[in-house]
């Protein structure tokens, strides 16, 4: 019966896992600019394609 | 010929530059694509055609930030290896363009990382302090992306981004969600076994989960409703937090005593949605700035030149009276001073809208905020920076204060009566049910409370206006906050600018009067037109396109006069009417160039003002609803043409300062009128400030424009009264949904004075009224949005 009582605390525990997550991600500015992401995630495939030689030599490493 | 740059995209004529089997318009636009193709970066090309943009070479434009001070103000971090900076860059447009800027570091290996922010149009780098924050401005000069650094870059507030409304909003949507869900089995309870034994800890969840909501996310309406009592006003945050406490402490006491599952699902999701109508009004436009002054338009530092005769940049705070100053082409004259050496030619467009550049010699005194163009000069200040004409002008107090506490808006007029009605409906039924059955007094006047509490009231304004923000920002009208869309509809009284706001701050109108030009002397014209760089020249030589360039044999410009050319034994005089040798007209102001071939009169071209298209129009149209009224700085040489061209009845003022202009408007409004003040520059300041709605035009948006409280793109001066049109039926939107919500508590009402306020009927009632106004008022205003186009 008391089983109710672990799968109450287990769900409130993974939502307010998501809930930490929420603010971390608000903390860290991931809401401040909803727009330039979504342009940068188009850049990546064509830049390593382009530059992999390049970019080794260039780049140290970090 | 019909090829565009391949950097840029303008249109190549005659001197286009053929490199690596692609056109460029310009040397910049090559070397640009030079640099950029030699370090891998072709991709540029590729995302978006011709993305860039024609750099400007201005030598010594960023020299003072070889002074340490200013580097130090301007980095947000350097620990002497590695340094951050926020740069704003105003020309990023595209792509392509957060693709090369967050690809710095593949032009310059000192540059560790760089990450763009569209939306605001800033690039935050990483790089190292050996590479100097010069080196790394003039790097991104060369390829076109030259940051702007102005004066307000001086006191940076550290990245205080707020962003408690977010969080807010997560907290109360996180409860709301939960608690609903332990809230249903309730509803549906019929005494079983299985939930009456489970119900107190349900019930102790949800308790436990509306504590944050009442206590930090509903914080903002119990100060506001504080601030308000306390000011003897009762607005909309009286009757929401009222209802916020009752629904809270009425839940606790249900639950401790046992007597019910309280209605803790109906106070989180009142606040979810409450919360979510602020911020859907809060959202507007990062890009642009509302509260611009001087500090935007001028510069962090300048070059002085000390004792020695040595050049040294400095602050321009340091600036003090006796300092001699270099200003360089292009650059702003940051205080009051007195021309000591180099031929003067001042731009003065952003303090007075004039665009035409004033000569200035040896000994003239010059106003803060002119622009030099040509040689560089050497001034001497006479004033510090703070003292200055321009400078002065945001001393005075219309400055200080904020207009939006001047205004009570719609939401929060009715809120006042709402309240006192609701508190005379709970005591009457309080002091009946007493009569009747006192155990239910209580119960009853919490209820009222409760029902009363007017979501759907508050969430009304919010949705109307955040629309209407959004409709009018996709039409190129940008405003500063949803309460100027209040402010718009009631306006009787708009009053414009001319230079730069009715008339097109490019070229004039030219007209000829005299004999005809054959085309000899036309040809020969235009020949001697096309050696000088005065603005006038350049403007008729556009006009007389028709005729061919002949070879010259001499050609001489005298200043302040006219031009002289000469050619196949013609000679041909074009300027002043004392130069080519006419009687002046000693009244008229126009501006004229008078035009003599061999020493005899041909005619004269007049030069009018250009008015924006659609202004005569747009004229006629407010002229039905509205007091209209011209405030110019300039002389009223353009007076007669105006009225022409203008419904009679228009109000106008020509030869007024600043100062004069929001007198102007504080007058009116002392009177009882509302004003808009449409205008373009720094002049208009002032006025913009003290008048109800205060509306920049801008050319370009990205430009500075004066603070105010809206920005209009200049083409679409002409559907002003469109706008306007629409603001009115923005605030009767709110009105039927005021209705609307009105209509939904009574019903609630209804149950709550009859004493069969459930938890399950409140829970229901809130949630469908707040959605029936919200869509309402979504499909009303997107019904206005499309009569606009």
């Amino acid at each position: 019966m008391s089983v109710i009582y672990i799968l109450i605390t287990v769900s409130l525990v993974v939502a307010v896992v998501f809930f930490i997550a929420f603010v971390t991600a608000v903390k860290s500015g991931q809401f401040d600019d909803s727009y330039t992401p979504s342009v940068r995630m188009l850049f990546e495939d064509e830049l390593v394609e382009k530059d992999a030689s390049e970019n080794e030599k260039s780049e140290p490493s970090k | 010929m019909g090829q565009s740059c391949y950097h840029c995209g303008l249109d190549c004529d005659a001197d286009r530059i053929v490199f690596q089997e692609k056109v460029f318009c310009c040397a910049g636009c090559k070397t640009v694509y030079e640099i950029l193709s030699g370090n891998g970066l072709e991709g540029y090309y590729k995302l978006e055609k011709t993305p860039g943009i024609s750099p400007e070479q201005k030598a010594g434009k960023y020299d003072f930030l070889d002074n340490a001070d200013l580097q130090q103000r301007l980095l947000e971090f350097d620990d002497g290896e590695w340094a951050v900076v926020n740069l704003y860059i105003p020309q990023m447009h595209c792509s392509s363009c957060i693709w090369v800027l967050e690809n710095l570091h593949k032009l310059d290996d000192r540059v560790r990382s760089s990450q763009v922010n569209f939306p605001r149009k800033t690039a935050r780098i990483t790089f190292r302090s050996a590479l100097g924050l010069k080196a790394l401005v003039l790097l991104m000069a060369t390829i076109g992306y030259a940051p702007h650094i102005s004066l307000e870059d001086y006191d940076k507030k550290e990245g205080a981004v707020n962003r408690s409304l977010i969080y807010k909003l997560g907290v109360a949507g996180f409860a709301f969600g939960n608690v609903m869900l332990l809230s249903f089995p309730e509803y549906f309870e019929m005494d079983e076994y299985w939930l009456n034994q489970y119900k107190p800890f349900f019930r102790l969840i949800m308790f436990v989960m509306s504590l944050p909501v009442v206590f930090y996310a509903a914080s903002d309406y119990f100060r506001s409703a504080w601030k308000g009592l306390r000011a003897g006003i009762l607005n909309i945050d009286v009757p929401i937090a009222l209802g916020i406490a009752v629904l809270f402490l009425r839940s606790t006491w249900e639950i401790m005593t046992d007597t019910g599952q309280g209605f803790f699902d109906s106070l989180t999701g009142l606040l979810f949605f409450l919360l979510l109508g602020r911020y859907f009004q809060q959202r507007t436009y990062d890009f642009l700035s509302f509260e611009r002054d001087y500090k935007s338009y001028f510069p962090i530092g300048i070059t002085r030149i000390n004792t020695s005769g040595k050049e040294e940049p400095v602050d321009i705070y340091k600036i003090k009276e006796g300092d001699r100053l270099l200003i360089r082409n292009e650059e702003i004259i940051p205080a009051d001073a007195i021309l000591l050496r180099g031929k003067a030619r001042i731009d003065y467009s952003f303090v007075t809208g004039e665009s035409d550049p004033v000569t200035k010699i040896s000994g003239d005194s010059l106003f803060a905020g002119g622009k030099q163009l040509g040689e560089a000069i050497e001034v001497q200040a006479v004033k510090n920076v703070s003292q200055s004409y321009l400078t002065q002008l945001w001393s005075n107090e219309v400055f200080q204060n904020d207009k939006s506490t001047r205004f009570r808006d719609l939401t929060n007029s009715v809120s006042k009566y709402f309240t006192i009605i609701i508190l005379l409906i709970a005591l009457i039924s309080g002091v009946v049910w007493f009569m009747l059955d006192a155990s239910k007094a209580i119960p009853v006047i919490t209820a009222i409370l409760i029902v009363a509490c007017p979501c759907a009231l508050a969430l009304s304004a919010p949705f109307t206006l955040g629309n209407m923000l959004r409709i009018f920002g996709r039409n190129k009208f940008y405003l500063k906050d949803a309460q100027v869309i209040e402010r718009m509809a009631g306006l009787n009284t708009v009053v414009f600018d001319k230079t730069g706001t009715i008339t097109s701050g490019l070229g004039n109108e030219i007209t000829y009067s005299g004999e005809d030009l054959g085309e000899e002397e036309g040809g020969l014209l235009r020949s001697a037109l096309r050696n000088s760089n005065h603005p006038l020249s350049r403007q008729l030589y556009e006009l007389l396109d028709a005729y061919d360039i002949k070879p010259l044999e001499s050609f001489k410009e005298y200043a302040g006069k006219g031009v002289e050319a000469q050619s196949d034994g013609a000679l041909v005089r074009a300027g002043s009417s004392s130069f080519v040798g006419v009687e002046q007209d000693a009244l008229s102001l126009k501006t004229v160039v008078h035009v003599g071939v061999n020493n005899t009169y041909k005619g004269a071209y007049t030069f009018y003002n250009k008015y924006r298209k659609g202004i005569a129009s747009l004229f006629k149209r407010l002229k039905r609803n509205y007091e209209l009224v011209i405030l110019s700085g300039d002389n009223d040489s353009e007076k007669g043409n105006l009225e022409k061209l203008l419904p009679a009845g228009t109000g106008m003022f020509f030869n007024q300062k600043p100062d004069d202009k929001l007198e102007y408007v504080r007058f009116h409004q002392q009177e009882g009128a509302g004003v808009m003040m449409v205008g373009d520059g720094l002049n208009d300041a002032g006025a913009l400030q003290q008048s109800d709605v205060g509306v920049a035009i801008a050319e370009n948006v990205n430009v500075f424009s004066p603070a105010c409280d809206a920005i209009l793109d200049a083409s679409k001066i002409q559907e002003l009264d469109r706008y306007l049109w629409a603001s009115l039926k923005a605030v009767t939107i709110i009105k039927y949904s005021f209705i609307l919500s009105f209509l939904y508590n009574i019903i609630g009402l209804f149950f709550a004075v009859t004493g069969q306020l459930s938890p399950v009927v409140a829970a229901i009632l809130m949630p469908i009224s707040s959605l029936t106004v919200v869509g309402f008022t979504t499909l009303a205003t997107g019904w206005v949005g499309k009569r606009l186009k």
